[in-house]
């Protein structure tokens, strides 16, 4: 990063979380970066850094390109510009258990073939599920899963039919998915949009232990960031086609959000000292 | 007004069960069930049950036309099927965005089918057998030609098993672990052609649907762990083959009709004690747990 932009620049202190972390290289690195999809130039100049250890929420308006950029991360959809680099690597590449270490939440998670599958069985196939040839599940693997569906609060419903599951159950079980190869980096798309408040809070939660307990660097894609202000560092926030970063005090900020979201944002803070956002 | 008999029983059926054509009709049927039962699994899960019944009317022309050309039935079916399979794998996206596109082919290709039998002058119980398979008309270079396949079906499903499921469960987060959910999907459907081929010549293009899909759809809602749901899928169709041949030479009735009869009782049976125990079991899974509590609609 030659020339940083003057927003995206987090200093080291406002990254909390990450502080005794700070010699580690950041878990996400743009740099110039532009994304071209069906010849529409979806958002470009992305240069911003993701420090490890922290936990970051991309924002924009729908059709901004967040699930775009998720889509850059994972290696799924190319750059038309730029350098990317996750966890040191290019997108998809890396060693040959690269992949393991990152874990993925899709939205709208198994909606055809829950029928057909237990939820423990889901979560196995996060660890064996890009395996070639047949094999014997190994009791490591087997307490792998255990451990995993422990962690997201699962274990009593593992043996369910996902299709039996509530929406937040589901929920976990994806997160547990995602978690069950011990990745570094957990990218979620959208993941508390239709779960109601408890399972919001719940979610949110579990975020903020697997980044606190296990050190797991966080990106989280949403819409409304008031569930998530108790555990963000940061957020990368697309506006005006062009993708920033900034950290949490930063972001919470009203001549940025209205900006960003079109219409008037008031941000309130309680005698309590909790932030909250809303439309006025 | 005249009568007719639903049923005669033939006192002669175990000599009949016995006989050579009959042999190859329990081995013939057998190779089939099982790899009905190793496919069906993934046709649910994936969401493939309307293009599978596609293709075994897609391989109709193929085996019409090859009695027009003079070469073998089952190869221009498999032809047919195969081809037809790996356009439809190539295409990706979802099923159920490609059911009008699917069902145009369809119809397209029964026309055409009939087309071709139109054509060829001896051809006619080729289409029947088609349309409704002939299970004891199966020889023994099929039989061979079966074997081969099923051997080959197995060793395939082995090897993509696990990449193939997640693929099929989880499709975005298998792509983004780098299982090549492209390549997978039109592997799998060529495989499914394999079987569709095979399975035409067992209980035919109409009746296809009763081997291929309903045991596995009554395997899935006995289990949801997917290899028991495959073993009770292949279980249930090997039943039906047999049970069917031999009611067919003891009652002398058409093997298909018997084949499918016993499938779709299966299921019929399954679904029906499921939504009962499911409606009996609301009060049972309503227990103060956690989850349940949560989302007790649901449970």
């Amino acid at each position: 990063m030659s020339t940083p932009d003057p927003t995206a620049t987090a200093p080291a202190a406002d990254v909390t979380s990450a502080a005794g972390a700070a010699a580690a290289p950041p878990a996400l690195v743009f740099d110039d970066v532009s994304v071209v999809r069906g010849g529409r130039l979806v958002w470009s100049e992305g240069t911003f850094e993701i420090p490890t250890g922290s936990v970051t929420a991309i924002i924009g308006s729908n059709g901004s390109g967040k699930t775009t950029m998720i889509k850059v991360i994972l290696g799924l959809v190319p750059t038309a510009s730029g350098r990317v680099r996750v966890l040191g690597h290019a997108p998809g590449e890396g060693p040959s258990s690269g992949r393991d270490d990152i874990g993925y939440v899709p939205q709208d998670y198994t909606s055809t073939a829950g029928d057909a599958i237990r939820a423990r069985d889901a979560v196995l196939l996060g660890l064996t599920g890009s395996r070639w040839a047949f094999s014997r599940i190994t009791r490591e693997q087997r307490e792998r899963v255990d451990q995993a569906l422990a962690a997201v609060d699962a274990t009593e419903f593992a043996n369910r039919r996902v299709s039996q599951l509530s929406g937040g159950q589901r929920q976990r079980v994806a997160i547990a998915q995602a978690i069950v190869s011990r990745p570094r980096l957990v990218v979620l798309d959208e993941p508390l949009a239709s779960l109601d408040l408890r399972n919001q809070r719940e979610i949110v939660d579990l975020l903020g232990r697997l980044n606190k307990d296990l050190g797991v660097t966080i990106l989280v894609v949403a819409h409304d960031l008031n569930p998530l202000l108790s555990v963000l560092d940061g957020a990368v926030y697309l506006l005006d086609g062009h993708a920033h970063h900034a950290p949490l005090s930063g972001v919470v900020d009203e001549d940025l959000l209205s900006h960003l979201y079109g219409t008037r944002i008031e941000v309130v803070r309680t005698p309590q000292g909790e932030l909250f956002m809303r439309s006025v | 007004m005249r009568t007719v008999d639903l049923v005669t029983y033939q006192d002669n059926w175990w000599e009949i069960l016995t006989s050579d054509f009959m042999r190859n009709a329990l081995l013939g049927g057998t190779i089939v069930a099982l790899a009905a039962g190793l496919i069906g699994y993934f046709v649910i899960v994936r969401n493939t049950a309307f293009a599978s019944h596609a293709l075994a009317h897609i391989g109709l022309p193929g085996a019409t036309g090859a009695v027009l050309i003079g070469i073998p039935v089952s190869l221009g079916l498999g032809i047919f099927a195969v081809g037809g399979a790996l356009v439809i794998g190539a295409l990706g996206k979802k099923a159920a965005d490609r059911e009008v596109a699917t069902g145009t082919v369809l119809a397209m290709a029964t026309g055409l089918g009939l087309y071709f039998n139109s054509l060829a002058t001896k051809s006619s119980s080729t289409m029947t057998n088609v349309l409704f398979g002939n299970l004891l008309a199966i020889t023994n270079d099929q039989l061979v030609v079966f074997a081969i396949m099923l051997v080959a079906l197995a060793a395939a499903v082995a090897l993509i098993y696990r990449p193939l499921l997640f693929a099929s469960v989880d499709s975005e987060v298998a792509e983004a672990r780098g299982v090549p959910v492209r390549t997978l999907s039109v592997v799998f459907m060529a495989l499914l052609g394999l079987v569709i081929t095979m399975a035409v010549q067992v209980v035919g293009t109409l009746l296809l649907f009763a081997l291929v899909v309903t045991p596995a759809a009554t395997g899935i809602q006995l289990t949801p762990r997917p290899r028991r749901a495959m073993a009770v899928s292949a279980a249930i169709s090997l039943v039906s083959v047999w049970a069917g041949l031999a009611f067919s030479a003891m009652l002398n009735l058409p093997p298909s009709f018997v084949v499918v009869t016993i499938a779709c009782l299966v299921w019929f049976v399954v679904w029906l004690s499921a939504r009962a125990s499911h409606r009996a079991g609301g009060a049972i899974v309503g227990a103060p747990t956690r989850a349940t509590a949560e989302h007790p609609v649901h449970a």
